[in-house]
């Protein structure tokens, strides 16, 4: 195709007037307490944006050709208003992908999901079998997510989605969620493990070996139906790309909104080094998106730093950022889960006191403010379902 | 960072130049400076449109009797090969259907 010489790529690293999509966490409240949560949730934030606040950003979204949103949480169906607010979102074509436990979605919820055009749902589940599952989402969230699947596909959704974030334990699980998927007729989602809000506290323990990573890779060749949101890009650098654009679009063709507005450059980093502006201030979302000191700084070109000799660089373009930053690494250098291993030998030159450690955020607390340990085990409100 | 699930190109396939096309009426175009974005709401799939031209194309398919017509009347002569190539390609993604 003629165009005027650019790639396509390098385009996007400059940035576009409008993200191409944009994750949206609608509340911090959350029933349950996933020890890799990267939000760090549990508590609902007083300062949670209202259902006209809500409202007005949708327009805004609207405005600017946004095509979908990707709302999470927190658990977004606890918001009261969730269900009116992604009805506003789709009447003006903002189309909706969320994602959720599963825990509030009743055989009811799933009937009213499944009359409504352009509405994506995830369930996620972080282990094939449920004490997998268990040790990372809390006991009795495997059996509640499975019964939200049954939900849909007894209200003939249609073709749901299967959330996992791969972890050291679930990594030898993958053929296993193929097979929940398929039995669903439904689409596995593999996501990245990244070390943020909890998972801070636990990407050490948890996040795949150098040896389940290649092995996860070729799993992933050999398979482009299965989706990653494009989260693994740093795994390119092993050979073919994977499917997707292979870049960080943090800034640049995604961002993030938080419960109370604020505007972060990355899904996967909710801290004060990557916070643009928030939605409440003069000229909304847009003025954030188009006019942040922070934004305009990730649409210059980034310095390859340390991984400037490599010759995968082109491939993995450094990995991710989020990985870097929370395990203290530099963000000109390479990423922690480096396939060829520079990330190890970086990980154990860092200087410690540099790591941003774990963010309490809005972790359930005790009445001394002490976290409470994760997972914590849930009750969930059950339902007669006849 | 999460980019988009969708899948970004698709193989060329059928596409027959003679028939009245159109954008898909669950398609939307936005402009980019490269050119266009465009988002298939049944599909969900995200697609590029690399260029102005072909943009200004696509938009204009539906006020001509068909794609050749169109084609002849908006793309210099020795390029038509490659637009008509890369109408089929968003014929096979449905960006574009006949109607």
């Amino acid at each position: 195709m003629p165009t005027d010489g650019m790639p396509l790529r390098e385009r996007f690293t400059q940035g576009l007037d409008a993200p191409i999509c944009l994750t949206w966490e609608l509340t911090y409240a959350c029933n349950l307490a996933c020890v890799h949560c990267l939000s760090s949730s549990g508590r609902r934030d007083p300062m949670e944006l209202t259902a006209a606040e809500a409202r007005h950003i949708v327009d805004e979204l609207a405005d600017m050709k946004v095509f979908y949103v990707n709302i999470g949480g927190g658990e977004p169906m606890l918001r009261p208003d969730f269900f009116d607010l992604v009805g506003y979102a789709v009447d003006k074509k903002v189309g909706v992908k969320f994602s959720t436990n599963g825990t509030r979605l009743t055989a009811e919820r799933a009937r009213r999901l499944a009359k409504m055009d352009y509405v994506d749902v995830q369930v996620s589940i972080d282990g094939a079998l449920a004490s997998t599952n268990d040790s990372v989402r809390g006991e009795g969230s495997f059996a509640a997510a499975r019964t939200a699947m049954d939900n849909l596909a007894a209200a003939d959704f249609g073709q749901f989605k299967i959330s996992v974030v791969v972890t050291r334990e679930n990594v030898t699980q993958l053929d296993q969620f193929s097979a929940i998927a398929e039995s669903y007729g439904a689409q596995l989602r593999l996501t990245r493990f990244r070390p943020s809000g909890r998972g801070v506290e636990t990407w050490e323990r948890l996040h795949p070996t150098a040896e389940q990573q290649r092995m996860l890779y070729h799993w992933l060749l050999e398979r482009p139906d299965v989706l990653t949101g494009d989260s693994f890009f740093h795994l390119s650098a092993l050979g073919a790309p994977l499917d997707g654009l292979n870049l960080c679009g943090a800034g640049r063709v995604v961002c993030l909104i938080d419960p109370v507005g604020d505007v972060y450059a990355c899904p996967f980093v909710i801290d004060k080094e990557f916070l643009a502006g928030n939605v409440r201030g003069d000229g909304g979302f847009a003025a954030v998106w188009r006019q942040s000191d922070l934004f305009r700084s990730l649409r210059e070109p980034q310095s390859a730093g340390a991984c400037a000799s490599c010759g995968s660089y082109d491939a993995c373009q450094g990995g991710c950022m989020a990985a870097k930053f929370f395990t203290g690494l530099p963000l000109d250098g390479p990423d922690p889960e480096c396939v060829f291993g520079h990330g190890e030998d970086a990980l154990a030159a860092r200087d410690a006191a540099a790591h941003p450690g774990a963010a309490v955020g809005h972790s359930k607390v005790d009445r001394h403010g002490t976290p409470i340990p994760v997972p914590t085990p849930v009750r969930f409100r059950t339902r007669a379902l006849a | 960072m999460s980019v988009t699930d969708e899948r970004v190109e698709a193989p060329a396939a059928d596409f027959d130049p003679d028939r009245a096309w159109r954008v898909h009426p669950q398609v939307a175009l936005r402009d980019e400076s490269f050119g266009a974005l465009a988002y298939h709401y049944g599909t969900r799939r995200l697609l590029f449109l690399k260029s102005r031209a072909l943009v200004d194309l696509v938009s204009a398919l539906d006020r001509f009797e068909n794609a050749t017509a169109a084609i002849e009347a908006l793309v210099p002569e020795g390029e038509r090969a490659q637009y008509t190539r890369a109408l089929a390609r968003l014929a096979k993604s449905e960006v574009i259907d006949a109607h």
